[in-house]
């Protein structure tokens, strides 16, 4: 316990935490609709093409990468829903080429013009978010605030359109709710919520921080808003938890986070079971 | 003027044209059924109705203040719907999204509008309950009621009777015939024609004919007939 209260004492440790409960908060809120829409490997794909983005940054030497990654990522977000609809590819594989694609051109892109004298080191943290989290600016901590809130606020004022367009599609669309719009922005909302959690997961990672709280909660509940509001404060807690076991226990940030959404989800689903046991 | 006036519409898949040169219209209270085989273009007409999709050809017409956005849809049960975690209450007031504009919440008067249609498919006690432990015949009177949140003139009925069991099966006729009497014009898909003919005022029957008129004027019919003789055959031979 002190040497939690030691390490709170470090500006750092707070920035990783509120950064941290932020970005959970957000990732959960959305993980509801993707999963329901079947698009659960969207956080997959999204993440990969980050890690490309993040690999050109790197290699043009930009101080601030998120001018490259975020709008990289927007784009791609909406031509794989887009593409999602019609396509000639069908949405699964078109998702696992545009993942593979960019992890491989974003790997490669690293090595041949590397800068860095530790690649493995780079290609590593930018996977798996080993220490990005403890190395925030107060500036990136107010970006990541303002884009938490603004996707917060964005999903509150719609969330009965987003229920509406994940529950039947084609209904909203014949009785005039703008189906598409919305789908673009869920699309968009969804990029700016994958390159919030690259730092604190992240990119291999983000899908779980996606789906684990969605997941879980659709064990225990039965009504949308029970499941989003069960996976949103799911989400915080499990992600609070990873950031102090990993402080305390000197484990990387991104994988105990999600080690612990695994052990939620296992626990929600012994739940789920026992619960509709008992009910009949 | 007619609520819906279809003028020699084409339908079809990209360029593929399943059916062409079909007219008919429907008015206020009328009660039309759309038969025809598999496969011969009848939710492919359902949701061109409904601007989904683009016709090929031809055009539709709404008539007397009639929007296009104000008919009410009763689709096919998808696979999300199956394990969708959604109460009854939050899925039929979904329905009332279209008078919502961009307004983020539901007012009170469509709380009540909610609570009204519930009670009339007779789901009022079912609303706390989730959707996907329902019975087949729960769920389609609770996407019903989603439908009349959705419209007070007409509702396009896809397969309403799809997978029930007899007895629910004409319960759910009843239904709807009821809502006909009480003012809502109804177009309905249905391969049931047996049943659909001892309640519909109009049917529209699509494939290598077409026939479009009044259930007698069906019966009389060369396509009616052979339709009819048909399914007689096969429930012959599946009873």
């Amino acid at each position: 316990m002190d040497k939690l209260v030691l390490y709170l004492t470090f500006p750092f440790v707070r920035y990783a935490l509120i950064v941290g409960i932020l970005i959970a908060l957000c990732s959960s809120l959305l993980g509801v609709t993707l999963v329901l829409k079947r698009f659960s490997f969207i956080g997959d794909g999204l993440s990969h093409v980050a890690f490309g983005a993040m690999a050109i940054a790197a290699v043009l030497q930009l101080t601030n990468e998120m001018v490259i990654v975020l709008p990289v990522t927007v784009i791609s977000a909406v031509l794989l829903l887009r593409t999602g609809q019609n396509a000639k590819i069908k949405g699964d594989a078109a998702i696992a080429m545009i993942s593979v694609g960019a992890l491989a051109f974003g790997y490669l892109i690293m090595n041949v013009f590397s800068t860095s004298s530790n690649l493995s080191g780079d290609v590593c943290s930018t996977l798996f978010g080993s220490t990005s989290i403890l190395t925030l600016t107060p500036g990136e901590v107010w970006l990541c605030t303002a884009l938490s809130v603004a996707v917060m606020l964005i999903f509150i004022l719609f969330y009965n359109k987003i229920f509406a367009v994940t529950f039947d599609e084609d209904f909203a669309r014949a009785t005039g709710t703008k189906a598409d719009s919305y789908n673009l922005m869920i699309a968009v909302v969804i990029a700016v919520i994958i390159v919030l959690a690259m730092n604190l997961v992240g990119s291999l990672l983000i899908s779980a921080l996606v789906i684990f709280p969605a997941l879980s909660a659709m064990r225990i509940f039965n009504t949308f808003r029970a499941v989003t509001v069960c996976s949103a404060i799911l989400s915080v807690i499990c992600a609070l938890g990873g950031i102090i076991i990993s402080i305390l226990a000197g484990t990387p940030v991104g994988s105990t986070i999600v080690a612990v959404d695994v052990a939620a989800f296992v626990i929600c689903y012994i739940t789920g079971i026992a619960v509709k046991g008992a009910g009949r | 003027m007619a609520y819906i006036t279809v003028r020699d519409l084409s339908l079809g898949y990209d360029s593929q044209v399943i059916v062409s040169g079909l007219n008919f219209q429907v008015d206020k209270g009328d009660y039309l059924c759309i038969v025809g085989e598999n496969g011969s273009g009848k939710t492919t007409l359902m949701k061109t109705l409904l601007h989904l999709k683009q016709p090929l050809g031809g055009q539709i017409q709404n008539g007397e203040g009639l929007r296009p956005n104000e008919i009410g849809y009763l689709p096919q049960q998808t696979d999300v719907q199956k394990d969708f975690p959604a109460s009854v209450r939050e899925i039929v007031l979904s329905g009332c999204q279209n008078r919502c504009g961009l307004r983020p919440f539901y007012s009170k008067e469509e709380k009540t509008l909610a609570a009204k249609n519930m009670e009339r498919m007779k789901i009022n006690e079912l609303s706390g309950r989730c959707y996907r432990e329902l019975s087949g015949g729960q769920q389609q009177r609770v996407l019903l009621a989603r439908a009349l949140c959705a419209t007070r003139k007409v509702l396009l009925l896809d397969e309403p009777v799809a997978g029930l069991d007899p007895v629910v099966t004409t319960q759910m006729y009843e239904l709807i015939t009821e809502l006909n009497k009480e003012g809502i014009t109804i177009i309905m898909i249905s391969h049931d024609i047996a049943a659909a003919v001892k309640y519909v005022s109009h049917i529209l029957h699509i494939g290598d004919t077409l026939f479009f008129g009044t259930t007698a004027e069906y019966l009389e019919s060369d396509a009616g007939r052979m339709f009819f003789a048909l399914q007689k055959g096969g429930e012959y031979c599946n009873g």
